[in-house]
């Protein structure tokens, strides 16, 4: 399949920003946390959920769509959201509890919502899988050739939430696509204990919808499969589910002792780096200048390093306004 | 416990001990859940367990709360005596059916003829940043529900006491401990996280509060975190001359109003704090009680300080402003002596 120089570039600058954007929130969150561990205290407080080296999942099918197409993304959200073009101002300025954030510091890293480009999240394992399900259908009420794309991790496949949303979108024939990320654990359980099944997308199987799997976190075979899925989906072809093979290279939260794998595990994959291969891959095979990676590269860090400056510079909400939003006026 | 050899312990040793006890004890005994497994249960509730008995009966399972909490209720009809772990309590909405629909009826429904020693332990708590679906605690929304005991204990020697009460009670038990309360390293350290433990197995009943310092001018319920800091405030609260007795609940189901009651006896005032929600919730059946059965004794209308009837939010300063603490429970307790 022949992709386009500029989806291609597209894929680079957004891992490139993704990962940037997650090391300096690893680099974030470990402030006032020193020289004893507090998973409360610090600028960036609570439980922190990196997607380094998960990027491929998340460009490889959000180069695909358009505002208004639906992303639900579970407790690891930021490659997602950032893929997805959620203001990264905001996003930045909410993880760090601040008034200027999408929610006005009221929802932290595990709840980013951005209406405007159809964003959503939540800490829940599975939850988001059902809310992708009634903006597809939505979708289809209205005529709209729209489709909602949900990730989840391997581990939530497992919840019931999983089985029967895509029973659902099979049978009234939506435009849902689940990106699965096999990145091999749930936590601390291997996906060899917690799934009966080698790879998820043999499951499509069981509500007669198409499966595709992702070898390597490959962003291109990510962007191949996900074309079809999204343009089968716009077509009123009907749901399917993806599962990609991805890494997790941090543990399952910032401050995980990560007792229940080899410390080895992470620097291999590190080795096959899909931001690196996709960098030598640009370069070979599509004749472009490292120069202009470079500037690619440092538009990306550019961008981040100025949301992270708007957060640290956003103020805190007024302790009273805690009472505010429950209900909407 | 006179003479017997203690040790200190952080709660979630002295809770992962009592199991351990019980599960050399009675080979029915078995533990499932998510990473409670080599990782010994994010909160430390299964440390050393899975070493010790392997994984035959220290299990792993999915991410399938409604499957595994379902099947302890399917091996307890077997006889067997399941320990699961629902990792975070705020999870309780992707299998509440399976607790109060079937494990807290069953019995009832059965004519008393099931019986379902279960033990449904559960992480509670905030404080910590960890947002609106990782903070709560959501006592009053079990404790509501006829058919389970839910305790909450607040030491270590009261979780390792009440885990083994836990464990031979034949009837469903919904155990609540406090994430802040665990003593883990990587929280806020507390010196009430740790405490002395005896070696060998004890319980303390389910079902009776525990007054935790003696006062005569006002008295302070509190459960969990609320009693620990409502000892806090205690203590400045003297330094003004108000002795104010600090009663710790440990149980919500079974409640003890009796000990409530011959607190305000003798104190005539009545300080109830909460780190669940306000509306609906604990502070509202105490103060009911104390409505009931105790209104010839007050001498002040009951106060309550709880949650305010919004989500937890994120942001530190939010946070902050919902959850109670020894500075807030101080000024109520001020204001009411003055009353
Ligand atoms: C219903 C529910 N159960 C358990 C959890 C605790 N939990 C949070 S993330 C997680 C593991 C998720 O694994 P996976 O779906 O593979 O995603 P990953 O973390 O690997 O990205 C668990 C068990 C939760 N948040 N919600
Ligand atoms: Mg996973």
């Amino acid at each position: 399949m022949a992709i386009s120089k500029n989806d291609l570039l597209w894929m680079y600058e957004n891992m490139y920003k993704i990962r940037y954007y997650e090391d300096k929130m690893a680099e974030a969150y470990t402030e006032g946390k020193n020289p004893v561990f507090n998973i409360g205290a610090g600028p960036v407080p609570g439980e922190m959920h990196l997607a380094t080296g998960q990027e491929p999942a998340a460009v490889g099918i959000c180069v695909h769509l358009k505002k208004e197409d639906t992303v639900t993304s579970p407790h690891r959200p930021h490659h997602h959201a950032i893929a997805k073009g959620v203001d990264l101002n905001k996003m930045t300025a909410e993880i760090f509890g601040k008034e200027t954030g999408l929610g006005k510091g009221k929802g932290g890293h595990m709840h980013l919502f951005d209406p405007d480009v159809k964003f959503s999240c939540g800490g829940i394992v599975g939850a988001g899988i059902p809310h992708a399900l009634g903006a597809a259908l939505a979708a289809k009420k209205k005529g709209k050739d729209w489709v909602a794309v949900s990730f989840i991790g391997e581990g939530a496949a497992n919840q019931g939430a999983f089985h029967e949303s895509l029973n659902m979108a099979a049978l009234w024939n939506l435009p849902l696509i689940v990106v699965i990320e096999n990145n091999q654990y749930g936590i601390s359980v291997p996906k060899t204990a917690s799934t009966s099944v080698a790879s998820n997308d043999v499951r499509a199987a069981a509500y007669g919808i198409k499966g595709y799997y992702v070898k390597d976190n490959d962003p291109i075979s990510m962007y191949e499969v996900s074309k079809e899925a999204v343009e089968r989906a716009r077509r009123g072809e009907g749901p399917s589910i993806i599962e990609i093979e991805t890494y997790r290279y941090l543990g399952h939260f910032q401050g995980d002792p990560e007792l229940y794998r080899d410390k080895n595990e992470v620097s291999l994959l590190r080795d096959k780096d899909p931001i690196i291969r996709l960098r030598n891959l640009l370069i070979s095979e599509q004749n472009i200048a490292e120069n202009d990676l470079d500037i690619i590269e440092n538009k990306a860090k550019q961008e981040v390093d100025a949301a992270y400056q708007f957060a640290r510079s956003s103020n805190y909400p007024n302790p009273e306004d805690a009472l505010k939003d429950l209900y909407v006026s | 416990m006179q003479g017997t050899k203690t040790r200190l312990l952080t709660g979630n040793k002295a809770m992962a001990e009592a199991i351990k006890l019980e599960m050399e004890r009675d080979p029915n005994v078995f533990v499932m859940g998510e990473d409670v497994g080599v990782y010994g249960g994010i909160f430390g509730s299964t440390e050393g367990l899975f070493q010790q008995f392997g994984s035959d009966r220290v299990i792993d399972t999915p991410i399938s709360e409604t499957a595994f909490i379902g099947a302890a209720i399917g091996a307890a009809t077997e006889g067997m005596r399941p320990i699961v772990e629902l990792m975070f309590v705020d999870f309780f909405g992707v299998c509440m059916d399976q607790i109060y629909n079937h494990m807290a009826k069953i019995p009832y429904m059965s004519g008393g003829r099931v019986k379902l020693p279960i033990v449904l332990m559960t992480a509670v708590g905030g404080g910590y940043s960890d947002a609106a679906q990782h903070s709560q605690t959501l006592y009053a929304t079990f404790a509501h529900l006829p058919g389970m005991k839910v305790v909450a204990p607040s030491t270590p020697y009261d979780l390792k006491g009440m885990m083994i009460s836990a464990i031979r009670d034949d009837n469903p038990v919904v155990f609540m401990f406090h994430k802040t309360l665990q003593g883990l390293g990587w929280m806020d350290q507390l010196d009430a996280s740790v405490g002395h433990v005896p070696e060998e197995a004890y319980t303390v009943p389910l079902g009776k509060a525990n007054v935790v310092r003696e006062g005569k001018d006002i008295t302070i319920v509190g459960i969990q975190m609320t009693t620990h800091h409502a000892l806090e405030a205690a203590k400045k609260l003297e330094q003004e001359g108000i002795e104010a007795e600090v009663i710790d609940l440990r149980s919500l189901v079974p409640l003890d109003r009796e000990t409530i009651l011959q607190s305000i006896k003798k104190t005539h005032r009545l300080l109830v704090v909460d780190e669940d929600y306000l509306s609906y919730g604990m502070t509202a059946e105490i103060a009911a009680i104390a409505a009931e059965e105790g209104l010839y004794d007050l001498e002040a209308p009951v106060k309550r300080l709880a949650v305010p009837d919004v989500p937890i939010p994120f942001s530190r300063p939010l946070e902050q402003f919902v959850l109670p603490n020894a500075e807030k429970i101080y000024q109520e307790a001020v204001k009411l002596v003055n009353e």
